[in-house]
């Protein structure tokens, strides 16, 4: 099967790649340009797991083949960290104990990012309702949500 | 995922000379929420993928009051369930796109795939049928309209064959006093697939039922209407009553199976409770709308 070429700006960075249809987004990015903070888990669009923002939409990456992405600008948990300081998300979820074993914590993140870039200030149902598609199995949910909560609160001041 | 040939044409005539010059087999890519899921864990294995994403024809939302509600196949469910002209005029569609899978299933999945993917379950299913969309498919043999009734053949099968393509879907302006309702019955809240999802819209120009329509999902191998229910609507006064029998027919007209979801039993109480409360929901939306 031939490569199809493809740019792609994750995160800023410009990238210009060579690769195969069946490939996905998650893939090229874990593989080829070794970001791997998204996680793959189910593999199947069900976990949230592979979450990253594509032209500002939130999306599973393990369902979007890298061909399909083309010319777009995402991006992925390596991009919150600024001039090493972390996102407020990333702190709230450190200070707030609302990660474990962390697998999901990216996709969590990235979910509470793209929620919070189109409402600011949301309800505890609405960020019950942002976070729907991503799955975590230590936490309970309960810190997470309260982690996006109180980042939304700082990122008003 | 096995490889395959990828193409991104940029026109519908290109779109449709590659699946004719490369025939049967094929797969036409829009969100990728069901193909792909299908190309890594289903065993499908296409030789060649074409992709809709640059085709402009399969775009956007427009309205009008003479031509009516026109909707890209490739719209996904977040852009539906939030354009205010649908919110608006057609509620009983937001109502479907908002409850499809999770943000990120909505922000891909597209009305196309939704209804190309012919699930029993199709969550947009119910509501185009009541509000008697019509399918426009193009192909080799130039354009067709087909009403979404007879669009559905089995699960998982179209009336569309290798060469067409669903380009979009085209709604009539309601008549004055017409409210539509969408709900489903899931055991979870969200990410979940309908065990009962049921439609239905009003007329109700002057308080009394000048035509229903009522709608059935994951009831029959393909989205069905429930005619008789409908039948039985039509002509008469808003009543407790007259719900609650047309409900109870529109029970006796599905035809569950038994599977993971629920038993077939199970699913007939389900269409009668969802049909009443899918008709309340659409005599209030239409009481809301009325001059």
């Amino acid at each position: 099967m031939s490569k199809h070429p493809i740019r792609l700006t994750v995160n800023g960075g410009q990238y210009e790649l060579a690769v195969e249809p069946h490939r996905t987004l998650l893939d090229v990015v874990r593989e080829e340009l070794r970001l791997t903070g998204s996680k793959e888990g189910c593999g199947t669009g069900d976990c949230g797991a592979c979450s990253m923002i594509v032209d500002g939409r939130l999306v599973t990456s393990c369902l979007m083949l890298a061909v399909e992405a083309d010319g777009s600008d995402i991006q992925t948990i390596e991009g919150l960290a600024c001039d090493g300081r972390l996102h407020p998300l990333q702190q709230a979820f450190i200070d707030y104990g609302a990660v474990q074993c962390g697998f999901c914590t990216p996709g969590m993140i990235m979910a509470a990012k793209a929620l919070l870039d189109s409402d600011p200030h949301p309800s505890f149902e609405e960020v019950q309702r942002g976070l729907a598609g991503n799955l975590c199995r230590c936490t309970g949910y309960t810190k997470i949500i309260e982690a996006v909560m109180v980042a939304a609160r700082q990122e008003a001041l | 995922m096995r490889p395959f040939d990828y193409f991104a044409p940029e026109t519908l005539d290109e779109a449709i000379s590659i699946l004719r010059r490369r025939g049967d087999g094929g797969r036409l890519l829009a969100g990728g929420t069901d193909l792909v899921v299908r190309m890594k864990e289903g065993g499908l294995r296409p030789p060649y993928v074409v992709s809709l994403r640059k085709l402009s024809e399969l775009r956007g939302i427009e309205f009008s009051e003479a031509e009516g509600l026109r909707i890209g196949a490739m719209t996904d469910m977040a852009t539906i369930a939030s354009s205010p002209i649908i919110r608006e005029r057609f509620p009983i569609l937001a109502d479907g796109a908002a409850l499809v899978g999770s943000v990120q299933t909505r922000n891909m999945a597209t009305v196309g795939g939704n209804l190309c993917n012919a699930a029993p379950s199709a969550d947009m299913a119910p509501p185009l049928l009541a509000v008697d969309a019509v399918a426009r498919i193009a192909g080799a043999q130039g354009w067709r309209d087909v009403p979404l009734q007879e669009f559905f053949l089995a699960p998982g099968e179209t009336v569309l064959q290798n060469g067409d393509i669903l380009v979009e879907l085209r709604v009539p302006t309601p008549p004055r006093g017409s409210g539509g309702f969408y709900l489903r019955h899931t055991p979870r809240q969200e990410m979940d697939i309908a065990v009962v999802g049921v439609g239905a819209l009003v007329t109700l120009p002057n308080g009394d039922i000048e035509q229903a329509r009522v709608a059935l999902g994951a009831v029959a191998p393909v989205p069905m209407r429930a005619h008789q229910a409908e039948a039985v609507l039509a002509g008469k006064p808003v009543s407790d009553e007259v719900i609650a029998r047309a409900a109870a027919i529109a029970s006796q007209e599905a035809q569950p199976i038994s599977d993971v979801r629920g038993s077939a039993a199970f699913r007939r109480e389900l269409v009668r409770v969802l049909t009443e409360r899918s008709l309340r929901g659409a005599v209030e939306r239409a009481g809301a709308s009325a001059p």
